[in-house]
C-alpha cells in the first residue's frame, strides 16, 4: 500500500510522516509516534478509550485516519497534561480515586474537560450524559461524575 | 466532592502510630495513568518485534481439511505462517481438570486447533508478520477448507441420547456433576405451609474489559529464556504453565505484568490464542506481540454464567424457611479451561445457595456440560451472582406469597449475628458474619420507610417504582482447598519482601498484583504502617516473577487479605531488624526503641534517636563500625496463608430502587446501596470504589449483557455497538456502608470486598422489577438481562 506524506503538529510538535490511507489516527498517534496514552478499546467508535483532540474538538482516534489530519492540530493527553491544562481535574480524579485501571481515563479526561471547556455549571445528570459515550468498566461511573462535579464547582462556570 | 476523609477512622483494632490502616490515601500511581504515561502491554514494543493474528473458524464445529498457506506467504511483511499441528511441535496441550472436583473430565486443547474447530472463534492458523495490519493482510489470502459438523448449543439437550458428543472419547457431554443433600428436605418441603418454584435464567456474558488481552513473548536464544509480559492476574501461576507447556524449567521463564486494563477474571485462565504466541515465539526465536481485537475479545475471552436453575423454596406461615432445593445446569462451551476448570462455578452455585440462612434442610444438583460455544469459565464474583439471585429471588417471592415484609422474613431467618462460628447447610463454614447489623444499617441508611410511602403513592398516580433487596455472602481470602488441593499449582500463600534502601526508604516487593482495584496503595499503607514510616517512602513492585516473593496474583478477593497481611509481618519482621541495627549504633537495647514516622525513637518517651538514613548509612557504608559480629539485615520477607479457615466469608446486603416505564419495558435506576463487611478496611475510599464497580458489573447483567447464540451456535451479537455495556448516563449513584467484623486468622484482620458488588447487584435488580411490577399482576421476572422485552412479556404487553 503507497503512504502518504502528512505534516501536522502534535501536541505543538511540527510531525512530518508517511503514513499507509487505512492508518487511524490513533494507531498513527501510537504506533508510529510512540504516544500510547491514546488506547484502543473497540476500534469501532462506541468505547471512547481513544479520544483525541484535532483542530480543539475531541474526536475518536479510531474513526480519523491519520491522512485527514494533514495539516490538523491534534492534541493527546501527554499534551494536556504537559502543559497543564486539565491538573485541576487530574487533581480531582486523583483524590476521588475516578480511575482504576487507568485504560478509559485519557478518553475520560479530554470528554471531561470538552464539558468543562463550554463554561456554565452543569450538574450531575448532564455530566452523566456528556460522558455516556465513554466506557469505563471498572468504577462504575459515580467516582468520575463525582471528580468532574467538584471541578465543575472549583471553576465556577469560567470558560 | 464525596472524597473520604484522609484521617485514621475507627475501623481497625489495630494501633500502631501514625497508622495508615483505616486511611483513604491516595494510591500512589495514579498521575501516571492520567497523564497517559500508563505501561500497558499494549503500548509496548521490543526490538526486532512481530505480531501474530489469527485466522479463527466462523463454523461453531467443523473439520479443518485443509489449509493453502501459498498466497498468504508470500504478502508482504509475512515472517510465518503456522497451522496447529505445526505447533503443537513447540507446546503440549492442556486439559482443565481438578482432581478435588471429583468426575470432571474434559479434553485435551491445543494452541491452535488440530484437526477440528470446537467453537466459532477458535484459532485455526497463525500469521506472523511485520505488523498487525500486514498479518491481517494474509490471513485473508489463507484458503482454509471446512467441512461442518453437527453442533451441541443447548445445554439442556446436550446431555439426551441423540444428541452428538462433542468429545468421542469422554463417552458423553457432562463435564462434571456435583450432587448435595443436607438435612431432611422432603419432610421439610412437606411441612412448609407454602412452597414456590421458580426457574431462573442467567444469559451468558463477558468480562468487556477496556483494554482486550495483550501479550508480548521474547525467547532469547542466547539466554535460553522467556520472557513473557502479560496482562495477567496471576504471574506465578502463568510462569508455571508456560513452563509446563513449552518443556523448560520455571526459572526459565519470566513473567512481567505492569498496568493491566481492567482483569475481573478475564485475565487469569489460559488462553490459546496465548499459549500459541509464546510457543511461536519460541518457535521463531524473536518477541513475537498478540493483542486480542474487540471482536476477538467478543469470541475468546471466557464467557460467563449461561445457567438455568430450577428452584424451589418451603416457608412456614410465619415466614421461616423450611428448605432449599437447586437444579442447576450450565453450558461451558467444549472445553473446560485450563487450570481453574470450568466447574468451579456450579460447584460455587452449590456451595452459596441458601447461605445467609439458618435452613438447614438443603438438595442441590448441579450439572456442567460441554457445548460447540465459546469457553465459560470463572469471572468476577464467580457463582455468587448465581447464587445470591437464585436465593433471594425465592426468599422475595416467598414472602410475597404469604404477605410478609420481604425485610421481616429476612430477619426471622438469618444467621443470627451472635451464632458464630458455625457451618451452612451446604457444608461451607462461617467464623463471623454480620447480617443482622449489615440489614439494619441498611434499613436506616435508605429510609426503609419513607421509600415504600413513597412507592404507595407513586403508584396511585400509575407510576411503577419497586424496592429489591439481597443479603449474600461472599468466598474471599481462599487457602489452598480453593485450587491446590486439586492439584493446581496455583499458590493460595503470598509473600512480601520489604528492604531499606539506603537513604532510609521502604521498597515493597509483593506476589499479589495490581489491576486497577489499588492493590500497590493497600500494601504501601499496611507495610508503611507496620514498619513506621510516611507513606511518601515506600515504594511498590508488583508483578515480575524474577523480583517478587512467589505468590498467586490477584483472584478471589484475596490481594488485601493474603497480600497484605503478609506486608504486615514482612514490616513488623524488618522494623526489628532495623531496631537492631540502630540499638547496636546506640548501644541501647533494641526492645527501648520504636521507628516512628521514619526516625528511630525511644519506645517510651517517642523522643528521636536517630534516622533511618542514617541507620541505612552506617549498616550499607559503615558496617566497619559495628560490633564485632554484628550483620546488618535490612531485608525481611515473610508469607501467609491463611490456615483456621478454608475461606474468609464476607456478608453483605445490598437494595436496589428503580423505576419501571409499563409502556416501554425500560427500567430506570434511582438509587442503590449497600452494606457489607469485609473486616478491618484498609482504605475505606478503595473499598467503596470496588463495591461501586462491582455493583455496576452486576447491574450490566442485570438489564445489558447478552451473548446471544444461534442455533448453529454463531454470536450474533460479539462487538461493542450490539453488545450493551453499562454507561455512566444509565447508571445509579450508589451509597455505601461497612460493618466491621475482622478474621482472626490475620492480625490485620482484612477479608476481600472485590466482588461483593457483583454478587448481590443481579439479585437486587431482578427483586426490584418484580416489586415493582406485583400490584399490576405480571409475570415474575426470574431472566437476565432483563431486557425490555422481558419486562413487556412479563406484563403480557407482546
Ligand atoms: S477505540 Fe475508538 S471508540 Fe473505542
Ligand atoms: S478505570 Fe478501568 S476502564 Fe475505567
Amino acid at each position: 500500500m503507497s503512504a502518504h506524506d502528512i505534516s501536522l503538529t502534535v501536541n505543538g510538535e511540527a510531525v512530518r510522516e508517511a503514513v499507509e490511507p487505512r492508518r487511524t489516527l490513533v494507531d498513527f498517534l501510537r504506533e508510529d509516534l510512540g504516544l500510547t496514552g491514546s488506547h484502543v478499546g473497540c476500534e469501532h467508535g462506541v468505547c471512547g478509550a481513544c479520544t483525541v483532540r484535532v483542530d480543539g474538538a475531541v474526536v475518536r482516534g479510531c474513526l480519523v485516519l491519520a491522512v485527514q489530519c494533514d495539516g490538523a492540530r491534534v492534541e493527546t493527553i501527554e499534551g494536556v497534561s504537559d502543559s497543564g491544562a486539565i491538573a485541576d481535574l487530574q487533581n480531582a480524579f486523583e483524590k476521588r480515586n475516578a480511575l482504576q485501571c487507568g485504560y478509559c481515563t485519557p478518553g475520560m479526561l479530554l470528554a471531561a474537560e470538552e464539558l468543562l471547556a463550554a463554561g456554565g455549571t452543569p450538574g450531575r445528570e448532564k455530566i452523566r450524559e456528556h460522558i455516556s459515550g465513554n466506557y469505563c468498566r471498572c468504577t462504575g461511573y459515580e467516582a468520575i461524575v463525582d471528580a468532574i462535579e467538584a471541578v465543575v464547582q472549583a471553576r465556577g462556570g469560567r470558560k | 466532592m464525596k472524597i473520604a476523609d484522609d484521617l485514621p477512622s475507627a475501623l481497625t483494632a489495630l494501633d500502631r502510630p501514625n497508622s495508615y490502616i483505616g486511611r483513604s490515601v491516595p494510591r500512589p500511581n495514579l498521575a501516571r495513568l492520567m497523564q497517559g504515561r500508563g505501561q500497558y502491554v499494549s503500548d509496548l514494543a521490543l526490538a526486532r518485534m512481530a505480531h501474530v493474528a489469527f485466522a479463527r473458524s466462523p463454523h461453531a464445529h467443523a473439520r479443518i481439511k485443509k489449509i493453502d498457506a501459498a498466497a498468504a506467504k508470500k504478502t508482504p511483511g509475512v515472517i510465518a505462517v503456522v497451522t496447529g499441528p505445526e505447533l503443537a511441535k513447540v507446546i503440549t496441550p492442556w486439559v482443565g481438570v481438578l482432581s478435588h472436583l471429583k468426575g470432571i473430565k474434559s479434553a485435551p486443547q491445543h494452541a491452535i486447533a488440530i484437526d477440528r474447530a470446537c467453537w466459532q472463534g477458535e484459532a485455526v492458523c497463525a500469521v506472523v508478520a511485520k505488523s498487525r495490519a500486514e498479518a491481517e493482510d494474509a490471513i485473508d489470502l489463507l484458503d482454509i477448507d471446512y467441512e461442518e459438523l453437527p453442533v451441541v448449543t443447548d445445554a439442556e439437550t446436550a446431555l439426551d441420547a441423540k444428541t452428538l458428543v462433542i468429545h468421542p472419547e469422554l463417552g458423553d457431554n457432562l463435564t462434571f456433576e456435583r450432587k448435595h443433600e443436607a438435612g431432611e428436605v422432603d419432610k421439610a418441603f412437606k411441612e412448609a405451609d407454602a412452597v414456590v418454584e421458580a426457574t431462573f435464567v442467567f444469559g451468558r456474558h463477558t468480562g468487556v474489559t477496556n483494554e482486550p488481552r495483550a501479550i508480548v513473548a521474547y525467547w532469547n536464544e542466547g539466554e535460553q529464556r522467556l520472557t513473557v509480559y502479560q496482562g495477567t492476574q496471576a504471574p506465578h501461576m502463568m510462569q508455571n504453565l508456560f513452563a509446563k507447556h513449552l518443556s523448560l524449567a520455571e526459572h526459565q521463564v519470566r513473567v512481567v505484568t505492569k498496568d493491566v486494563g481492567g482483569s475481573f477474571g478475564i485475565k487469569v485462565h489460559t488462553y490459546a490464542d496465548e499459549m500459541a504466541t509464546v510457543a511461536l515465539s519460541k518457535l521463531l526465536k524473536r518477541p513475537v506481540k498478540f493483542v486480542a481485537d474487540r471482536l476477538e475479545s467478543f469470541i475468546t475471552d471466557i464467557h460467563a454464567r449461561d445457567h438455568r436453575v430450577k428452584a424451589k423454596i418451603g416457608v412456614k406461615k410465619d415466614g421461616t424457611i423450611t428448605a432449599f432445593e437447586i437444579d442447576d445446569l450450565t453450558g461451558i462451551g467444549p472445553y473446560s479451561v485450563y487450570p481453574r476448570t470450568s466447574g468451579i462455578e456450579a460447584n460455587q452455585v452449590v456451595n452459596l445457595v441458601g447461605g445467609p440462612y439458618k435452613c438447614p434442610n438443603y438438595r442441590a444438583l448441579a450439572r456442567v456440560v460441554f457445548q460447540n460455544k465459546n469457553v465459560m469459565c470463572q469471572y468476577r464474583a464467580v457463582g455468587h451472582p448465581i447464587a445470591t439471585a437464585v436465593t433471594e429471588g425465592l426468599v422475595e417471592l416467598a414472602a410475597a406469597k404469604i404477605g410478609i415484609d420481604p425485610l421481616e422474613m429476612r430477619r426471622k431467618n438469618l444467621i443470627p449475628d451472635d451464632g458464630y462460628p458455625c457451618a451452612g447447610a451446604s457444608g461451607i463454614k462461617f467464623e463471623k458474619l454480620s447480617h443482622h447489623a449489615a440489614l439494619e444499617k441498611l434499613v436506616k441508611m435508605m429510609g426503609y420507610e419513607k421509600l415504600r410511602a413513597e412507592q404507595a403513592e407513586l403508584r396511585k398516580k400509575k407510576i411503577y417504582r419497586g424496592l429489591g433487596f439481597a443479603s449474600f455472602i461472599e468466598v474471599t481470602n481462599p487457602s489452598a482447598a480453593f485450587y491446590g488441593v486439586g492439584g493446581a499449582k496455583i499458590s493460595a500463600q503470598d509473600g512480601a519482601t520489604l528492604r531499606l534502601d539506603a537513604q532510609g526508604a521502604l521498597i515493597v516487593h509483593s506476589g499479589v498484583t495490581e489491576q486497577g482495584q489499588g492493590t500497590e496503595a493497600v500494601l504501601a499503607q499496611v507495610a508503611a504502617s507496620a514498619f513506621g514510616i510516611a507513606i511518601e517512602r515506600v515504594r511498590v513492585v508488583t508483578g515480575d516473577t524474577d523480583n517478587t516473593p512467589y505468590g498467586g496474583g490477584t483472584w478471589a478477593s484475596r490481594a488485601a487479605g493474603i497480600g497484605g497481611e503478609a506486608a504486615w509481618q514482612a514490616g513488623k519482621a524488618l522494623r526489628q531488624n532495623v531496631l537492631a541495627v540502630a540499638a547496636s549504633i546506640l548501644q541501647s537495647e533494641p526492645k527501648a526503641l520504636d521507628i516512628r514516622n521514619g526516625l528511630v525513637v525511644d519506645a517510651d518517651t517517642g523522643r528521636e534517636r536517630i534516622t533511618l538514613d542514617e541507620v541505612a548509612r552506617v549498616a550499607y557504608f559503615r558496617p566497619d563500625t559495628l560490633p564485632p559480629g554484628f550483620q546488618a539485615e535490612l531485608v525481611a520477607t515473610r508469607h501467609y496463608v491463611p490456615r483456621a479457615w478454608p475461606f474468609a466469608f464476607t456478608n453483605g446486603i445490598q437494595a436496589s430502587y428503580l423505576e419501571v416505564d409499563i409502556d416501554t419495558g425500560f427500567v430506570k435506576l434511582l438509587r442503590h446501596w449497600c452494606v457489607e463487611d469485609c473486616g478491618t478496611v484498609i482504605n475505606p475510599q478503595l473499598v467503596d470504589e470496588q463495591i461501586r464497580g462491582g455493583i455496576v458489573q452486576g447491574i450490566g447483567a442485570a438489564l445489558y449483557e447478552h451473548c446471544i447464540y444461534d442455533e448453529r451456535g454463531q454470536l450474533l451479537n460479539g462487538n461493542m455497538a450490539d453488545y450493551l455495556v453499562p454507561m455512566a448516563g444509565e447508571m445509579p449513584d450508589m451509597e455505601i456502608g461497612h460493618v466491621v467484623s475482622p478474621t482472626a486468622d490475620s492480625e490485620l484482620g482484612a477479608k476481600g470486598a472485590g466482588e461483593a458488588g457483583t454478587a448481590g447487584a443481579p439479585a437486587v435488580v431482578m427483586n426490584a422489577i418484580n416489586d415493582a411490577l406485583r400490584p399490576l399482576g405480571a409475570k415474575i421476572i426470574t431472566e437476565m438481562p432483563a431486557t425490555p422485552g422481558v419486562v413487556l412479556k412479563a406484563l403480557g404487553r407482546v
